[in-house]
């Protein structure tokens, strides 16, 4: 609620939300404060989760932090389980209350003053938790000290931060005020005690703070470190590719041919949405497209939409426009293949198009087995069907459909 | 119709440019050039040319920013988009800022004089990529309650439209694919356009709300 820690544990311990915050509501109550205790304890310990630093492509991050597009706002700013919080809330209210009606409880001169306490400590702290989350969004820049616990709210923060230490001293002048009755001694150590505890809470968040933006910046440096690596690495690979260019500068194909495939690398790492070789059908179908225009010198596109996981029906499919591609590269003359993939539902189509020579498909020789075994029987015998179409002059375009049952769904995932 | 088209290239690169001058060299007449979004949106006001060649990622704010910025004094100005990035966010988010089209960089000399000719008469021009991305995301059904629900999906006619530039049809290919006349081909691609351009559709606020486009 506070410091996510609830929800942190949550997710380490694969439990919803909701029972980890009863749980310490409930640890509240077996021992008044040992509920707390844990939680700043936990808040404390915990590490900080990485999901302030959303993962971008290598691409788009670069693009991002040169001005070369408009980055996007964090939008966490969504609390769905404001409800949830204030009910458990509520509850724990109405426990504390029950406690006092059947004489368990603080005496009622302390209770007040430590509700009002407690509510004012969560206001300071709260906002020192969103200034620092603003901070790692990294939208401001340094904030000077004074700023360190206003963050970038301005007056709405200040405002806040006034009412929670008010509410502090505020209770800390009815529990001095009261002692005062009772023993003339006890008012200036209680005074000092608390004048101390107070400021101490005060500065907590700010001392707090600064141990988490040390572990920031040694993250931040370990990040760089890990992008220097990267940006080495595809050096090398790219003036390996340059300097293979230059040898071989008088042969057109060899040079779109490497071209084409530094190309391939470099979007591959740059703009990846990161399924790895051959998990889906998408990735299975790119990476056979690769292979494809290594071999034949031709660019074939892969367009998807939708995408299923890999299974043998599936990966029948993938064989099988694999064949109609080397078909197009090497018998339609053409430069460029198209493929598309499209999953909707439990039905999966590849068409593979090029704009080639083509052939009468009526005609096909017996002899020549690829179209034969490699597309229509391998599709025959995974339930898929194949059609080719065709005619002399305006290229051929090969679609491959098939319904994927229950079972086939099932061994992909 | 005679007089040659007039472009304006925006691209932070300048061998693109110069590659782009080269190629275009008697199809068009090119009347400025700029490498960043401050300059881009002086010399487009400046030149006012019939189309505007925009990359995607340009310092300053990225293409999107340029689209919105000319828009705001030069509502009619026609900006193509062209990028080697193909991410989707980017290309959607300059297609909602307000470009009449999106093209690749690797797309040869005529493909462009023709992309560059369609949005100079208003027309909109989807690459098959481009395509892919407009079925993704009106891909699936969603909430019948939804309020702008002619916004919100494709006619059927305008799904297969786009299934078959995405498998790499062009135009006239997809008329005669599907008995229709070109005319009607470019009629549906530009409503889905709108679209693309109009609609609350979850995939795409998202992708729009990234680049704060709303």
């Amino acid at each position: 609620m506070i410091g996510g820690v609830a929800a942190g544990l949550a997710e380490h311990l694969a439990l919803d939300v909701f029972w980890v915050r009863l749980a310490f509501v409930a640890a509240t109550f077996v021992h008044t404060f040992f509920g707390v205790v844990v939680y700043i304890a936990l808040w404390r310990l915990l590490p900080q989760g990485d999901t302030d630093v959303t993962e971008q492509p290598a691409g788009l991050a670069s693009a991002t932090r040169r001005g070369l597009r408009t980055p996007g706002r964090s939008s966490r700013l969504v609390r769905s389980d404001l409800g949830q919080v204030l009910a458990l809330g509520a509850l724990g209210l109405g426990i504390v209350l029950l406690q006092q009606q059947l004489g368990w409880g603080l005496g009622s001169g302390v209770l007040w003053p430590l509700v009002i306490a407690v509510a004012g400590l969560a206001l300071v702290w709260r906002q020192a938790d969103e200034a620092q989350r603003e901070r790692w969004a990294g939208n401001s820049p340094d904030v000077p000290i004074l700023g360190l616990l206003l963050g970038t709210g301005g007056w709405a923060v200040l405002i806040r931060l006034g009412l929670g230490a008010l509410m502090i001293a505020t209770a800390l002048a009815v529990i001095i005020a009261q002692s005062q009755g009772i023993d003339t001694l006890g008012p200036i150590a209680v005074g000092t005690v608390l004048a101390l505890l107070g400021l101490g809470l005060l500065l907590g968040p700010w001392i707090h703070r600064l141990g988490r933006d040390l572990a920031a910046e040694r993250r931040e440096r370990v990040r760089s470190q890990e992008r220097a690596d990267m940006a080495a690495h595809l050096h090398d690979s790219v003036l390996q590719t340059l300097a293979l260019l230059q040898r071989h500068a008088g042969d057109p194909r060899t040079v779109a041919r490497l071209a084409r495939r530094q190309e391939r690398e470099l979007r591959d790492w740059l703009y990846a949405d990161a399924a790895p070789d051959g998990e889906t059908l998408r990735a299975a179908l790119a990476s056979v497209a690769a292979e494809v225009e290594d071999l034949h010198d031709v660019t074939v596109e892969v367009v998807g939409v939708g995408d299923v996981p890999m299974s043998d029906a599936v990966g029948a499919m993938v064989r099988a426009a694999r064949e109609a591609m080397v078909n197009a590269a090497k018998h339609s003359a053409a430069g460029h293949v198209d493929v598309y993939a499209e999953t909707a539902g439990s039905t999966v189509e590849v068409f593979v198009r090029d704009r080639g020579a083509g052939f009468d498909p009526d005609a096909i020789v017996e002899g020549r087995l690829g179209i034969r075994q490699s597309i229509y029987a391998r599709m025959d015998r995974h339930g898929g069907k194949a059609v080719i179409r065709s005619a002399p002059g305006e290229g051929t375009e090969v679609r491959l459909s098939m319904t994927l049952s229950d079972r086939d769904e099932e061994s992909g995932r | 119709m005679k007089s040659m088209l007039t472009v304006v290239v925006v691209d932070d690169h300048q061998m693109f440019r110069t590659g782009v001058r080269s190629e275009l060299a008697g199809s068009v007449t090119i009347k400025g050039e700029a490498d960043d979004v401050d300059t881009a949106v002086a010399v487009i006001l400046e030149a006012e040319p019939d189309v505007v060649l925009l990359d995607v990622h340009l310092p300053g704010g990225g293409g999107a920013e340029v689209v919105r910025r000319v828009h705001q004094r030069a509502p009619d100005r026609r900006f193509l988009a062209l990028s080697v990035s193909d991410a989707a966010e980017d290309v959607i988010g300059v297609i909602r800022a307000g470009a009449r089209g999106y093209v690749t960089k690797n797309i040869t000399g005529p493909e462009l004089v023709d992309a560059i000719r369609r949005v100079a008469e208003g027309d909109a021009v989807f690459s098959p990529r481009l395509a892919g991305f407009v079925l993704d995301a009106f891909a699936g059904t969603i909430e019948v309650a939804q309020v702008d629900e002619d916004l919100d999906r494709l006619t059927e006619r305008e799904r297969e439209v786009m299934r078959l530039i995405a498998r790499g049809y062009a135009y006239k290919e997809v008329a005669k694919e599907l008995f229709i006349s070109i005319k009607t081909v470019e009629t549906h691609v530009s409503s889905v356009l709108r679209k693309l351009q109009l609609s609350s559709r979850h995939e795409l606020t998202r992708w729009a709300s990234d680049r704060r486009l709303i």
